[in-house]
């Protein structure tokens, strides 16, 4: 009897959202090794258990490409590992990539019903843990999988994509499943987009982005890097060449800097490029590999989003002993997800808020200090936050030797320009339907950053997906 | 893959490449780069197109040997490939008939002017070249810009060759010859443009020269780049008060209006680091050897 009453218990008891194991971050802010170490099978299989298989599951409507979320945990239950990956692959190429970098706290995770009196399922960390699985077991090669055949039979229409980050991969994959002939052009020499010469080692390794960019191409996609679109060949040149569409996801590669004095002093780098050095082109492995890159003592990095924190962890494992996180805001403010801020803080940033640059001041031609203005919050602006305003006679100096401005990135113009029939926005974003993507130039397609300004690796795939449906209605239809 | 095709020593540690890239070759323009990754560790450095051919699709560019990258690059041969070449980037030189047009070349600066008087010439241009190098050995392209030149002048550093002193010397005292006094009011004789690409210090120098001559004087800048595709800043300069990025609103700008200092300060960003990855790999030549 007593014994039936303690199992009656134990099945009540609630498993707590298990956590995931890191890297201890005294030790990993000194190294390049990926921050979080990912699931165990026991981890996994324990974190599943806490799913309710609602019947009106909320989380697959939090999905930007509403991966059936349900689905894929029910067959984890059932340890069925590469079902479950199927199961995400039907609406997700790129699924060990998001289940490290998208935002489930605002998405799928937000919306489970766990989470209103308890944590919500860690939905991100069992995609990734599936991905994970699949992804070390065809470490030895990618084998061509089903769907290429199915490409090679139907030998559709041929299909450009402008970019080869989220966006592109996602589209392009889209579309090869329906049997489009798809080319990605990708302008740097490694496809991946922000996935490479973004988002750091630390926190998506590149091996990892590699193999998922190797399963698309399995699916048939050809991708040429190197090409520069809009300077090797323009839109009109592609449309010559038999491409029936073309999907423009050339992203936010345009860095934003804060227009005070001492800005071009050496020393002083955008966000994107003291990344690029870092991620794409390995500067941290310097003189291994030939990309210099300035190891400050003392860093400042300014700005508050996922690209800040992005910054300054990079900027602590380069060896600098202070990295100063500069945001005009307060934390509650702050763009950044709530983990990688954590990340941040545990690694030994130094956070400095309500705070902004009023200049930098060099010495030799190099930075020397940043000069700041405290702020205060004041009323709230249209994006909702309470703005920032200086509170005079504030100014305090900090000693640095480098800054990095990551304070926004804007679209790059250099592809918009060369089609002046194009509709743009004031800020030069192209101006395309948020639903299909379309432009106002026939059979041009576009989404993901270069159309909603700088936001997240997942609503960039989200837009890739819906406009390979419309592109697959426009070219059955060849109603525009 | 791009493949060296054909490789020519112009001078000392001065080579040119000619490298099978057809679709740069079809669209590339007097006055674009291209950027250059040689191996998968490499670094990425832009290097002015020196010559295409459109029909057989190939491009040269001329390279001095004077860090890690380019040192790797003048041990590639004929028949080795370049890992990536990407281009054409920046934009074209303006061409059109301006009249009478002084190129001045200084340096591997020779390589890139070549291609521009060559289509100001075929444009109607009077060309008036002054190319100019540190000793006669380092001289290159004479033959050419001769051929494309109405009026060629050469000017050495040592006096080995030609006029004993810089481009600019030789500028300025032609200008003065030509331009003042009586001369300038010879219409035949007005000069319209100047183009100067070459060292940093150098393009400052013929930008000092012509400023009170008030001719407009085109430079190519060559500061440090990494994308070449306007994503970075790596290569911001100022112009004018104004901060440019080269890559993609020049490389050409107007000389009197760039803050020489600046770019000149930030062309040594990475001296320390580029001499660092200098001795390694030539300790490395050494044990090879």
């Amino acid at each position: 009897m007593i014994e039936k009453i303690n199992r009656k218990r134990q099945k009540k008891e609630k498993i707590p959202r298990v956590a995931m194991p890191e890297q201890d971050p005294e030790k990993r802010n000194k190294n390049f090794n990926e921050v979080t170490l990912g699931y165990t099978e026991g981890n996994a299989l324990r974190e599943a258990s806490r799913c309710l298989q609602c019947k009106n599951p909320e989380c697959i409507g939090g999905c930007p490409v509403e991966i059936d979320i349900k689905g894929f945990i029910k067959l984890i239950q059932e340890k069925k590992f590469n079902e479950a990956l199927e199961k995400i692959r039907e609406r997700n190429s790129l699924p060990a990539i998001c289940g490290r970098v998208c935002p489930q706290e605002d998405q799928c995770e937000k919306v489970c019903i766990l989470g209103i009196k308890d944590d919500p399922v860690a939905i991100g960390r069992l995609e990734r843990y599936v991905a994970d699985r699949e992804l070390k077991r065809k470490a030895e090669g990618v084998k061509e999988c089903a769907w290429s055949e199915v490409t090679k039979q139907c030998a559709r229409e041929k299909i450009a994509i402008i970019g080869s980050g989220p966006g592109g991969l996602t589209c392009g994959s889209e579309l090869a499943k329906l049997g489009y002939r798809v080319t990605v052009f990708e302008a740097l020499h490694e496809s991946g987009g922000v996935l490479v010469y973004g988002i750091p080692e630390f926190r998506l390794p590149k091996e990892i982005v590699k193999r998922e960019i190797d399963y698309v191409k399995s699916l048939g996609v050809k991708i040429e890097v190197n090409m520069v679109i809009g300077k090797i060949l323009t839109i009109d040149d592609l449309f010559k060449e038999g491409f029936r569409a073309i999907f423009i996801s050339t992203g936010a590669g345009l860095p934003y800097f804060m227009g005070i004095p001492g800005e071009n002093l050496n020393g002083v780098y955008s966000a994107n490029e003291y990344l690029t050095r870092s991620n794409l082109m390995k500067a941290y492995k310097f003189p291994r590999c030939d990309t210099p890159i300035i190891r400050g003592d003392k860093v400042a990095v300014v700005g508050g989003g996922n690209v800040a924190m992005d910054s300054a962890r990079v900027a602590k494992r380069l060896g600098a002993k202070h990295v100063y996180l500069i945001y005009r805001r307060s934390e509650e403010e702050m763009p950044a997800r709530n983990e990688e801020i954590e990340h941040a803080r545990e690694e030994g940033i130094e956070f400095k808020l309500m705070a902004s640059p009023v200049e930098i001041i060099g010495k030799d031609g190099w930075v020397h200090k940043i000069m700041c203005i405290k702020m205060k919050l004041g009323e709230p602006d249209d994006s909702g936050r309470r703005r920032p305003v200086p509170l005079e006679g504030s100014e305090f100096n900090i000693v640095v030797d480098a800054v990095i401005m990551a304070i926004g990135q804007g679209p790059n113009p250099l592809l918009t320009s060369t089609i002046p029939r194009l509709e743009l926005t004031r800020w030069g974003n192209i101006k395309a339907d948020l639903v299909t993507g379309k432009t106002n130039v026939e059979g041009v397609f576009a989404g993901g950053d270069i159309v909603t300004g700088a936001a997240t690796v997942i609503l960039a795939m989200g837009a890739g997906k819906n406009a390979a449906r419309a592109i697959d209605e426009y070219i059955r239809t060849g109603i525009w | 893959m791009y493949k060296i095709v054909k490789k020519e020593k112009l001078a000392e540690d001065i080579d040119r490449f000619y490298i099978k890239a057809p679709l740069i070759a079809r669209k590339v323009k007097a006055g674009q780069f291209v950027i250059i990754r040689i191996n998968e560790d490499g670094e990425r450095i832009p290097l002015t197109i020196a010559g295409y051919n459109r029909s057989n699709g190939i491009i040269s560019i001329v390279s001095m040997k004077v860090g890690k990258t380019t040192a790797l690059l003048s041990s590639l041969k004929e028949g080795d490939s370049i890992l990536d070449v990407v281009g054409p980037l920046g934009n074209a030189s303006e061409i059109e008939n301006f009249g009478r047009v002084i190129c001045v070349g200084g340096g591997v600066g020779v390589a890139p002017i070549f291609p521009i008087a060559r289509e100001l010439k075929k444009t109607g241009n009077y060309i008036i070249s002054i190319i100019g190098a540190r000793s006669k050995d380092l001289l290159i392209l004479k033959e050419e810009m001769e051929d494309t030149s109405d009026e060629l002048y050469i000017c050495s550093d040592d006096g080995s060759i030609g006029y004993h002193g810089f481009v600019s010397d030789f500028l300025k005292e032609y200008l003065e010859k030509n331009l003042t006094g009586n001369a300038y009011k010879r219409k035949d004789k007005r000069i319209t443009r100047i183009i100067a690409i070459g060292p940093a210090l150098m393009m400052a120098s013929v930008a000092g020269v012509t400023r009170p001559f008030n001719i407009k004087t085109i430079v190519s800048l060559n500061s440090i780049m990494v994308d070449g595709t306007g994503m970075c800043g790596a290569c911001r300069v100022e112009v004018g008060g104004k901060t440019k990025f080269v890559c993609v609103n020049g490389p050409e700008f107007d000389g009197h209006q760039v803050n020489f200092g600046l770019l000149l300060s930030r062309q040594k960003i990475y001296c320390d680091q580029e001499k660092e990855c200098m001795d390694i790999y030539e300790h490395k030549c050494r044990l090879d050897k």
